[in-house]
């Protein structure tokens, strides 16, 4: 009975909107710079799955390549940004996100 | 059996994603962005993606990760995080709010669209591997982003190495603001 049952599109698409989710609370709550870089690779992740199922779907592989492309930008968003960190970091010991208002005009 | 992958595979994302934004400590939140990648890896290899699923574990799992962890390390800002401080009291509730909010929209979205989705052209089914088509199309019709894509991580190197270089250079090097 159960071995019928075969994961559809549409789960997986729901698993990507849950793990947004997930990842924008993160987001929002933490304070911590590093874990809510952390939260921004969740939200990525999750569009990735829904790019790579609605790409097996339809059986189109520019999604496929598009996700590709999701990873190559992330990866260079997240040296950027950890640098950043850590230079604001070497200034500020400890500093939270409360407490990045240096650049506020 | 596509069953079982798929719930246990989610389980693997979700709980992870769950450690990212519980964990106190920085460290044990990095662990928990591991699992939730290799779950998303898994997912791939069920979707048969085997390209993405490679790419996912070495660059994700393998580069990104071990990044986070360096620059924690680094930094020794492994020290736990006070979760119950609150810097605004309405922070909470309101990101709660707005987590649910944005997964009950998804999710409505999808369910009306299931049909769409279930009764659009079937997958073709190509004879070529996954990594034969992908490649095709990364380098034919998707060509000009890839060369762009060099630039941006040329411009991304230099740039860390830029911003996290030590003020107090030698001499005749110029001083950053």
């Amino acid at each position: 009975m159960l071995a019928a049952i075969e994961p559809t599109t549409t789960w997986y698409l729901l698993l990507g909107a849950v793990l947004f989710g997930l990842g924008s609370v993160g987001l929002l709550v933490r304070r911590n710079p590093l874990v809510m870089f952390m939260s921004i690779e969740l939200m990525l992740n999750a569009v990735n799955i829904s790019f790579v199922a609605l790409a097996v779907r339809f059986g189109d592989i520019s999604g496929q390549t598009a996700v590709f492309f999701v990873m190559v930008v992330a990866a260079a968003e997240v040296v950027v940004g950890l640098g950043i960190i850590v230079s604001i970091m070497r200034r500020r010991p400890g500093a939270t996100a409360d407490d990045l208002a240096e650049l506020k005009g | 059996m596509e069953l079982l992958v798929f719930v246990a595979a989610s389980a693997m994302v979700l709980g992870g994603a769950l450690g990212v934004i519980l964990m106190r400590n920085p460290v044990h939140s990095a662990l928990g962005l591991v699992l939730t990648l290799f779950g998303v890896a898994v997912h791939f290899v069920a979707l048969e993606a085997h390209f993405l699923a490679a790419v996912q574990v070495i660059v994700y799992a393998g580069a990104i990760v071990v990044l986070f962890l360096f620059v924690i390390m680094l930094l020794g800002v492994d020290s736990a995080e006070d979760l119950k401080v609150d810097g605004l009291t309405i922070q909470r509730p309101l990101a709660a709010i707005i987590g649910i909010g944005t997964v009950a929209i998804v999710a409505v979205a999808v369910l009306r669209t299931r049909s769409t989705i279930a009764a659009g052209p079937a997958l073709e089914a190509s004879g070529d591997s996954n990594i034969r088509l992908l490649s095709r199309n990364l380098f034919s019709d998707q060509v000009l982003a890839f060369e762009i894509t060099s630039v941006l991580l040329i411009v991304a190197v230099a740039g860390t190495v830029l911003l996290t270089r030590k003020q107090s250079g030698p001499s005749g090097a110029r001083k950053g603001s």
